[in-house]
């Protein structure tokens, strides 16, 4: 049995007060919430930036000379500031704000595809990402004629480094990747892996949804060329996340979508484009959910990253200790280096109907193949449950889903 | 011997048998398990893509054959809890006539409060096997017709 609420660096019980959604009961029991490698829930702090914003200075930014205009203005570009500073990006015009990785990823593989890459060009992904970082290159490879490689996984979900540089090469135009993979929690070695790219003259993407609020990302150090970010994996709301991208880089890309914002001068004839990163900001943005956003980084430094992986860690560690010795349990990567992500199947059962069972004790799990079909298939399995850990959880969450795991084998036993 | 029990009184059956459950989530899910379980699997070579129900996130095989003017259902799912419902759909409507199974008013999936219990994607997949067998139950209907 594991012991307390309080971890050596934090004091886990007073956090989650901060999260008034961690306080109910689900189908009579405690909520205990371990999906947060599909969304994290809100500190307090967060939810009041949010209705603060719509109660005191909602304006539209950046044009307006009013003083809520002015407010409204100053918050949006405050959240720049932070993520800046969070992903230490050289400067503030490197972070755009889109809807999420999914948009930024989108934003790169349409803008920069047609700035960079041509017929016989090949992308590379890896055999771990999330279809968001699959699809939007397929359809960039199908309109350029480019050709898309896969860096395959290996049995216990790392990536196949060698196999990635026998697939660089001059043609290599980009080279996409996450930084930790949603569906088993692998970090990736991300810094070598970018040095080769650079080496092969390729630029680099990564995908930092999982890694967010988890990991230090120094953008600068990686020397990655885009990085992605989505505000609700790290403790803030729905609905936005950045684009980072080297100046150099996104100054000689076009604009992803027209509209306000996003120009200088605009006539029949002829239309000018603003600078960064306004270029790629169109219409009116996200403001109420930017603003918000800054609230959560905020959130993530006081508590330090450091303190939260040790008590993810901690948490990982744990369960991948209970979960292992249950029967008919098999974890599903296993990689040295991981975020606090861990799936597993049981043998002889299906995962929704696991998922089903653990949400009747009030324990939310993903189940099925989280968006990652080609890794599921490369695994030979349809699917898995997946426990993911956020720094609110705590080891007594722990034993109530492995005690769910346990009382589901048994049914089968 | 007594006469098979109508569409009605099957409900009824389930009805009582949920009640037993009382209403624990835990419980009811376990149930729609071993439901499942008890249902007999359906050879491989059945479960096809053309026999496969639409608009389910889980894997629900269907199979029907009329005989003397009544309806027939095998059903198989990859999940348990999936086959768990469809067996009880299959309990109901196993051995009736085209106009039974497409006047019926299956009230027992709002009393027992299934949606609580099985969620919203399932609900879907549910109301997709009901379609399903309303759709077998309605072109029987027309054959039976044009072959008379």
């Amino acid at each position: 049995m594991a012991a307390t609420l309080t971890s050596p660096e934090l004091n886990i019980a007073a956090l989650r007060e901060q999260f008034p959604i961690l306080h109910q009961r689900v189908h009579g029991r405690p909520l205990v919430y371990l999906d947060n490698a599909a969304t994290s829930q809100k500190p307090q702090r967060v939810i009041d930036a949010l209705v603060g914003y719509y109660e005191g200075y909602n304006a539209n930014i950046h044009r307006g000379i009013h003083t809520l205009a002015e407010q409204a203005t100053k918050a949006f570009e405050d959240t720049r500031i932070a993520l800046r500073d969070f992903i230490h990006a050289a400067a503030t015009e490197e972070i755009i704000f889109t809807r999420g990785v999914t948009e930024s990823i989108n934003l790169v593989a349409s803008s920069f595809g047609r700035a960079f890459v041509k017929a016989g060009d090949e992308i590379i992904v890896s055999g771990l990402e999330h279809h968001s970082n699959i699809v939007p290159w397929q359809m960039m490879c199908a309109l350029h004629g480019a050709i898309l490689k896969v860096i395959p996984v290996r049995e216990d979900g790392t990536l196949d480094l060698q196999a990635y540089e026998s697939l660089l090469c001059r043609r290599t135009r980009l080279v996409a990747v996450n930084h930790a993979s949603n569906s088993l929690g692998t970090i990736n070695p991300i810094a070598h892996m970018i040095s080769l790219a650079h080496q092969a003259g390729a630029y680099v993407l990564i995908d930092g949804a999982q890694s967010g609020p988890h990991l230090d990302i120094d953008v600068q150090a990686l020397d990655c060329d885009f990085y992605c970010l989505s505000a609700h994996k790290m403790y803030g709301p729905t609905g936005t996340g950045i684009l980072y991208g080297k100046r150099a880089l996104l100054d000689s890309m076009p604009p992803y979508m027209g509209g306000g914002e996003m120009i200088r001068d605009v006539s029949f004839e002829r239309t000018t484009y603003n600078e960064l990163p306004y270029k790629f900001e169109a219409g009116t943005p996200n403001i109420a959910d930017v603003v918000a956003f800054r609230e959560a980084i905020m959130f993530i430094r006081e508590l330090g990253k450091g303190d939260i992986r040790r008590h993810e860690d901690r948490l990982l560690k744990y369960a991948r200790q209970r979960l292992d010795v249950i029967p008919r349990v098999k974890l599903v990567g296993v990689a040295p280096e991981k975020v606090s992500v861990q799936s597993f199947t049981i043998e002889g059962m299906h995962p929704f109907d696991v998922g089903q069972l653990l949400d009747a004790r009030g324990i939310a799990v993903r189940t099925g193949h989280h968006c990652t079909q080609p890794l599921m298939d490369a695994l030979g399995i349809v699917g898995t449950i997946r426990a993911s850990f956020a720094v609110y959880n705590t080891l007594e969450e722990v034993d109530a889903l492995a005690e769910g795991i346990e009382k589901a084998v048994a049914l089968i036993s | 011997m007594n006469a098979p029990a109508s569409i009605a009184e099957t409900q009824e059956e389930i009805k009582a048998e949920f009640a037993t459950l009382g209403g624990d989530p835990e419980m009811t899910v376990m149930y729609l398990m071993e439901l499942g379980h008890r249902l007999p699997s359906l050879p491989a070579e059945n479960r096809t893509e053309l026999n496969e129900v639409k608009g389910c996130q889980s894997k629900v095989w269907l199979l029907s054959r009329e005989e003397g003017g009544r309806i027939y259902f095998e059903a198989d799912s990859n999940t348990a809890i999936t086959k768990g419902l469809v067996s009880l759909l299959v309990r109901i409507f196993n051995g009736r006539t085209p106009d039974e199974i497409l006047s019926a008013d299956l009230y027992f999936i709002r009393e027992i409060g299934m949606s609580r219990f099985i969620g919203t994607q399932r609900s879907n997949g549910f109301a997709a096997m009901i379609r399903q067998i309303n759709l077998f139950a309605a072109a029987y209907k027309a054959k039976l017709l044009t072959s008379c």
